[in-house]
């Protein structure tokens, strides 16, 4: 019997890569800009990043429309928090309200792969991975999206740091320094353009450091 | 030819009449959970239950001694054929003296652990009593079996130790729950029992009942390939959990079969063949 599809899918997948590395004192998100639909371009100029709180920074490939209703829920708990609180969410619980958030979406879920980066509350870098439904892990770098299969062996290659899992526990932050990961954030994402047709455009680096947060703009392919 | 389809009229649910029989088509068991109103099962929502395909690839296993609880598991998340992580924790640390693991889908197994770990804390302060791993097993057992159907894959162990001595429970998504003295979930278990069953004794040690549980997840981890990562050890005792040892168990391979270095006449020998 011919299997009869749905007419209409309430998901689509706009592309896009993000990646984030965690250092000693800084945490650098980027994001390509480009924003597509099948084999067409929406468009060029489109960002993924989005800053949370002062110390928390999340960017999310996948569906542009849940990732931007999941980073108004996000942002409304945010302004509730800081009136009960006082102060500022924290990377580290920012990252488990990101979680919780996902998950109560469990059975609809957002199509959003996200990557939330910031700082600790000792200053350090520290960068959590997310699934589609919530599962969430402390990371010393991640990459998420399109490219992210591309991407991630090259930055285990480069970064492998000691799983935390391991006894005596070691540390799972990146020895590189903040200009080092920079220049392997830009290699890395000219690497993904060429292979992977979702990426590219533009790309968009978040440098989080205690004292402010720096935004660079570099150009990638167009093609 | 005749084809025997006495196994579809037992337990599919009415879903519609005279046409609708297209949908029996492929359908060998069918299970009894609420479906879709739709002909095509394999398809509905089929993009949202790829994406949250959970990892069941995985080794975990808990036993009962002498000393108390030994909990053990490797930290593998797998999508499909890409792994998704090395390091993720499968021990679920719910408080100081329970411990849950995770097999299944990670979110679900997370995030019910942290629920049942919420759960637990409210009935130590509302009873002034901490929870009895019985109690607590059967409190996630009730929350999944309410939504057995919904597609959360959850197949987890609470160990701990409370009033009675150590305890032990197997809790899967289906709301099954098991006493016993000797698990292993996952993918990787069946090479796990194995060397498990193969070297248990009630009266080990410490030191002991350590290294069969690590080799056996070890084991696991080098035939099962949705297994890996880091082997993590936990003991739990009349004073509450410890983990007692982490090793990555790519290092464990050459610890249990080190390699005998070559000597200088052999590499000489391939230089002038």
């Amino acid at each position: 019997m011919t299997k009869q599809h749905a007419n209409w899918s309430p998901y689509d997948n706009n592309g896009g890569t993000c990646v984030a590395i965690a250092g000693s004192d800084y945490c650098v998100i980027a994001a390509d800009t480009r924003m597509s639909t099948g084999y067409s371009i929406l468009s060029r100029d489109y960002s993924k990043i989005h800053k949370l709180a002062d110390k928390a920074v999340l960017s999310s490939s996948g569906f542009q429309a849940d990732v931007k209703a999941l980073q108004k829920v996000l942002k409304s708990r945010h302004l509730i928090y800081q009136h009960q609180h006082n102060k500022q969410m924290s990377c580290p619980a920012m990252a488990q309200l990101l979680s919780n958030t996902l998950y109560f979406k469990r059975f609809f879920p957002y199509y959003a792969f996200n990557v939330l980066g910031g700082l600790d509350a000792e200053g350090k870098g520290c960068v959590f991975t997310y699934d589609a439904v919530g599962s969430y892990e402390k990371v010393g770098y991640s990459a998420q999206g399109s490219g992210s299969t591309l991407i991630m062996p090259f930055l285990d290659n480069q970064l492998k740091s000691p799983s935390p899992l391991l006894l005596p526990a070691q540390d799972s932050i990146t020895p590189l320094s903040e200009a080092e990961a920079v220049d392997l954030v830009k290699t890395v994402f000219a690497s993904a353009t060429e292979r992977d047709i979702y990426t590219g455009d533009k790309l968009e680096i978040m440098i989080l450091k205690a004292d402010g947060i720096k935004t660079e703009l570099i150009d990638l392919r167009k093609d | 030819m005749k084809l025997d389809t006495s196994g579809f009229e037992t337990t599919m649910p009415m879903i519609g009449f005279g046409s609708n029989n297209d949908m029996l088509d492929g359908f060998c068991s069918v299970p009894s959970f609420d479906l879709p109103r739709t002909t095509d099962f394999d398809g509905f929502q089929k993009e949202a239950v790829q994406m949250v395909k959970p990892a069941k690839g995985t080794t975990t296993l808990a036993f009962i001694f002498k000393e108390g609880v030994m909990v053990a598991a490797d930290s593998r998340a797998s999508m499909g054929g890409y792994i998704s992580s090395q390091s993720v924790k499968k021990i679920i640390e719910i408080n100081p003296y329970m411990l849950g693991t995770m097999a299944g889908g990670a979110a679900d197994c997370q995030f019910w652990h942290r629920n049942l770990g919420i759960k637990c804390r409210l009935h130590q302060l509302a009873n002034k009593r901490r929870i009895s791993v019985s109690g607590a097993s059967k409190l996630l057992a009730n929350m999944l079996y309410s939504y057995r159907g919904m597609g959360l894959s959850v197949g987890t162990m609470i160990a701990g130790w409370d009033e009675t001595g150590p305890g032990l429970y197997y809790v899967d998504n289906e709301g099954g729950r098991l006493k016993g003295d000797r698990f292993s979930v996952g993918s990787g278990s069946p090479y796990a029992y194995g060397v498990l069953d193969s070297g248990y004794k009630f009266d080990m040690s410490v030191e002991e009942a350590l290294e069969l549980a690590r080799r056996s997840i070890y084991h696991a981890t080098f035939r099962d390939g949705a297994s890996g990562g880091v082997a993590s050890v936990y003991h739990v005792g009349p004073n509450g959990w410890k983990k007692l040892s982490g090793d990555d168990v790519g290092e464990l391979h050459y610890h249990y079969y080190p390699v005998a270095p070559a000597t200088a006449e052999h590499v000489m020998e391939e230089a002038a063949e």
